[in-house]
């Protein structure tokens, strides 16, 4: 069974080395989230991941969630864990302190989830959820809406969900087929099917706050006809509390791969009295607005995903003792040499690692600029970082969760034929992050995104936004001697992710197949390059610090960032390649043929 | 009742503790330390005390150097009411400890000093029996349950080991705490973010007229021996006759 350790030596090195969090604290409304006061949170919930969620993890796979006459038990010790969470306080980290919230930054909240999804993703939807519920309502809630359910959002004993798709609709929710009937006393009554609702019905919290897309009676077809409601399990009364019961019910739930504690719910809306969260016929830029956060959490599920992966296969490969190094006996004492000393476990290992670090350093530098748009005192410095934030969150949502999934892979790689045993806990890994892939928009839906919208807003601006900061830093770090070896494969790799976005701009002008022909490779290719401009930044600090104190730690980051350099890198070659084959072969057989 | 609680800044026990190269002690640059479990355990104690209506204030004493603040911020942040930090870099042996204690408790008049039967550390076991000699209080030590009475006296529970001991004391007194005492708990979210804002006092070994200096002197620290593999026995029998005439346990 693999244990977890929080990383948070790399947590503090991204976050106060690489992107200077301390100064987080100078913004207006941040002054609580001192360096000290953050390392006393990560610690905390460090612990909390490793002592309360991580042992609870396995139980919950074998267990799952079970279905009886509409309601849904949780697995053993899932209620518990749960109470000691809100106990702690730790829903409302991120939130408002008008509705109860600590106010901290985004980026601290990364981290946090990052680490309970690492220990139990299954765990983190619930309070996933519910955060998203909180953003919909906190964004576009009447004060009203607001006053009745952000305090119980923010405290956990109410929990959110986020109502989207039906069953012939997933992708294409101008499709959605939920009515909302107008109420004579302002309200609304919902009838229709949901699927597939995470959290849609649990044994966790007193209510259950169901945020609703659904077709007014009037509304024009597609996706210009969908508004946002909110309708609650129980609907509640004068006193704040959770009253009578709703008309929306759970009517089953799905058996599924991976994430079983996570409870996947039919929910069944018979007429369910609802609010109207925003304007009519505006539920889907409602939605988008808390859909990036969303899916910026859900790229923080791959990494913590990814994280957990590595920690188990090191410590598997320090201890399995299989064959010899083929440099000679390592260890002569032992019947064999422990599989570390083999260049393809290391191989292993460091794509693990080297990617999970990047990844971590990308996604803390998104959450931070999320930060920055949304407490920086200079608007234009706003703009900027929401800028940089739109486009790098399809870029974050889509690698990072490929990334969970592929190292959970090699996770079970590492251990052999004990990784496809269940007892082990590394096929979890890979049947919890296969979803990660798939909602808040599929994968091959980011790409979309990055290239069809990120791409040509405003322009262009927003790319600008990340490429005239890499490549004003690359060039100036490859006038530094003993940053050469870093900054050089980075400014190839950039050139690449140039040009291939020249090439998609005149061949998407000529034939707009092209952009959805190319947009999974050049998201990969966008990735590859962010994380080859951090590597270079981690290095740069490595290198000024390696003769100091903390010595192995800087060394393991070079390490790290040259094996990035040589053996993951070159990656962009092969896909630079690919995309600018263009869409020809994709589109040639006619779907008869297939 | 104000209760004052002992907390030491020790290597984590996740740690695996490795010896200096030079045998003059222990690794401790860049090792994670932490508060000492037995004095969370104090911690956690004193702060149930306040919140059954117990104890009017807590608060958590440590000596050291300037990091030992980490840890009085860690006892703040678990619901202490305040901090008293004395500072020094000099080594801190069990008697100075417990004569700088016995400054702080002549300066606060706590009537319940809650203290860890040792720390994980060195492991001392001394610390708490000396601060209620000088102070000539009541001792109760390897607590593992406190009743507060109402007429100023206590009951403890003592784990020995013949089992379990309970004792009336009178306050003030001085307790140890064992594992069992209690299971702390996690600092709250909200709590950390207010540890912040709690006070802690500076106080220096000279300000309380205090001379820390060690009496001791550590000669050499190795590691302990490696154990060898074991070997199979192949009958009761051969067990029986290697416990009698090899180990002579039996
Ligand atoms: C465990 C689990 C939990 C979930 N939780 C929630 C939840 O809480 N709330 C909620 O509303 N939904 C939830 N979902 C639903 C999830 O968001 C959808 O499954 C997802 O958005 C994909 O929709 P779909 O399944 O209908 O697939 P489809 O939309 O049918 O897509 C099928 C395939 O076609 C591709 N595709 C579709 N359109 C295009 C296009 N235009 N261009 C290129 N490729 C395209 C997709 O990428 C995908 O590969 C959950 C699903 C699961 C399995």
């Amino acid at each position: 069974m693999p244990t977890y350790t929080a990383p948070l030596d790399d947590m503090r090195f991204v976050l106060f080395e690489l992107l200077g969090a301390d100064k987080l604290a100078e913004l207006p409304g941040f002054g609580d989230a001192t360096q000290d006061v953050v390392e006393a949170v990560l610690e905390e919930a460090g612990k909390f991941a490793a002592n309360e969620l991580q042992p609870i993890n396995h139980s919950g796979d074998e267990e799952g969630c079970h279905y009886e006459n509409g309601t849904v038990t949780t697995p053993k010790g899932f209620k518990e864990a749960y109470a000691k969470f809100i106990e702690g306080g730790w829903t409302g980290l991120p939130c408002d302190p008008e509705f109860g919230g600590q106010g901290l930054p985004k980026v601290v909240n990364f981290a946090v989830e990052e680490m309970i999804c690492s220990a139990n993703l299954s765990f983190g939807m619930y309070p996933g959820l519910s955060n998203g519920a909180y953003n919909a309502l906190a964004l576009h809630g009447t004060s009203e809406q607001k006053a009745t359910y952000l305090p119980k959002l923010v405290a956990g004993t109410w929990s959110g969900t986020m109502c989207l798709t039906e069953p012939h609709c997933g992708t294409d929710l101008g499709l959605i087929k939920t009515r909302a009937e107008p109420d004579a006393d302002g309200s609304y009554k919902i009838t229709g099917t949901k699927i597939f609702i995470s959290a849609g019905e649990h044994d966790l919290t007193d209510n259950i706050v169901h945020l609703v897309l659904a077709r007014l009676p009037d509304a024009p077809a597609g996706i210009r006809g969908i508004s946002l409601f909110v309708c609650p399990k129980f609907i509640p009364n004068t006193s704040g509390e959770a009253g009578p019961r709703n008309a929306v019910r759970c009517g089953s739930i799905e058996h599924k791969m991976g994430i079983k504690a996570s409870a996947t719910c039919v929910m069944n809306f018979d007429g369910a009295t609802a609010w109207l969260v925003g304007q009519p016929n505006k539920g889907m830029s409602a939605m988008f607005t808390m859909m990036n956060a969303a899916r910026l959490a859900v790229g923080m599920q791959g990494l913590g995903i990814a994280e957990a992966a590595y920690q188990g296969a090191v410590m598997y490969a320090k201890d399995r003792l299989q064959m010899r190094a083929l440099s000679g006996a390592k260890f002569p004492d032992k019947p064999a040499d422990p599989i570390i000393v083999h260049p393809d476990v290391r191989r292993m290992l460091l794509t693990m690692r080297a990617l999970t670090e990047g990844c971590r350093a990308v996604s803390y530098w998104v959450g931070m600029e999320l930060d920055i748009s949304r407490h920086h005192p200079d608007e234009k410095r706003r703009q900027e970082a929401d800028d940089l934030v739109a486009l790098l969150t399809p870029v974050v949502k889509a690698f990072l969760t490929d990334h969970g999934f592929h190292a959970a892979n090699l996770g079970v790689q590492v251990f052999g034929g004990h990784g496809y045993i269940r007892e082990w806990g590394m096929e979890q890994l890979v049947r919890d992050a296969r979803i990660t892939q798939i909602y808040e928009g599929t994968n091959g839906i980011q790409g979309l995104d990055l290239v069809g919208r990120k791409l040509s807003l405003g322009m262009g601006r927003l790319l600008r936004r990340f490429f005239h900061p890499v490549g004003a830093y690359l060039e100036a770090a490859a006038e530094k001697p003993e940053m050469v070896e870093f900054a050089l494969p980075s400014m190839k790799a950039f050139a690449k992710l140039q040009q291939a976005t020249a090439w998609l701009a005149q061949a998407g002008l000529k034939n707009p197949e092209e952009a959805g022909a190319a947009a999974t490779d050049y998201l990969r290719l966008f990735a590859l390059v962010a994380l080859a401009y951090m590597w270079c930044r981690m290095a740069e600090i490595a290198l000024r610090k390696q003769a100091g104190e903390k010595a192995p730690f800087y060394e393991a980051k070079l390490v790290c960032a040259r094996f990035f350099m040589t053996r993951l890198l070159p990656e962009t070659n092969t896909l630079f390649a690919t995309l600018t084959s263009g869409s020809q072969t994709l589109m040639a057989l006619p779907a008869e043929a297939f | 009742m104000k209760v004052l609680v002992a907390v030491k800044r020790v290597v984590d026990f996740n740690v695996k503790v490795r010896v200096k190269a030079d045998g003059t002690g222990v690794e401790t640059a860049n090792v994670k330390m932490s508060m000492n479990p037995f004095d969370e355990i104090g911690v956690e104690e004193a702060v149930r005390l306040k919140e059954g209506g117990k104890a009017t204030e807590v608060i958590a004493v440590s000596l050291g150097p300037t990091q030992c603040q980490e840890t009085i911020r860690t006892a703040l942040a678990m619901g202490a009411d305040r901090g008293i930090h004395v500072q020094t870099d000099v080594e801190l042996q069990p008697l100075a400890v417990a004569k700088l204690l016995k400054a702080v408790v002549d300066k606060e008049q706590p009537q319940l000093c809650i203290l860890g039967k040792q720390a994980i550390d060195d492991d001392a076991n001394q610390t708490g029996q000396m601060l209620a000699a000088l102070l000539s209080w009541s001792q109760a030590t390897f607590a593992s349950k406190l009743v507060i009475n109402g007429d100023g006296t206590a009951n403890v529970t003592r784990e020995v080991d013949g089992g379990l001991e309970t004792i009336q004391a009178k306050l003030p007194l001085v307790m140890t705490t064992d594992l069992r005492l209690n299971e702390p708990r996690y600092a709250s979210l909200p709590n950390i973010m207010k540890a912040k804002k709690k006070p802690i006092e500076q106080l220096t070994p000279e300000a309380l007229g205090v001379d820390p200096a060690p009496r001791l002197k550590t000669l050499k620290v190795v590691e302990p021996p490696k154990r060898k593999a074991g070997v199979k026995v192949k009958s009761v029998a051969e067990l029986v006759d290697k416990l009698r005439n090899e180990a002579k346990v039996i």
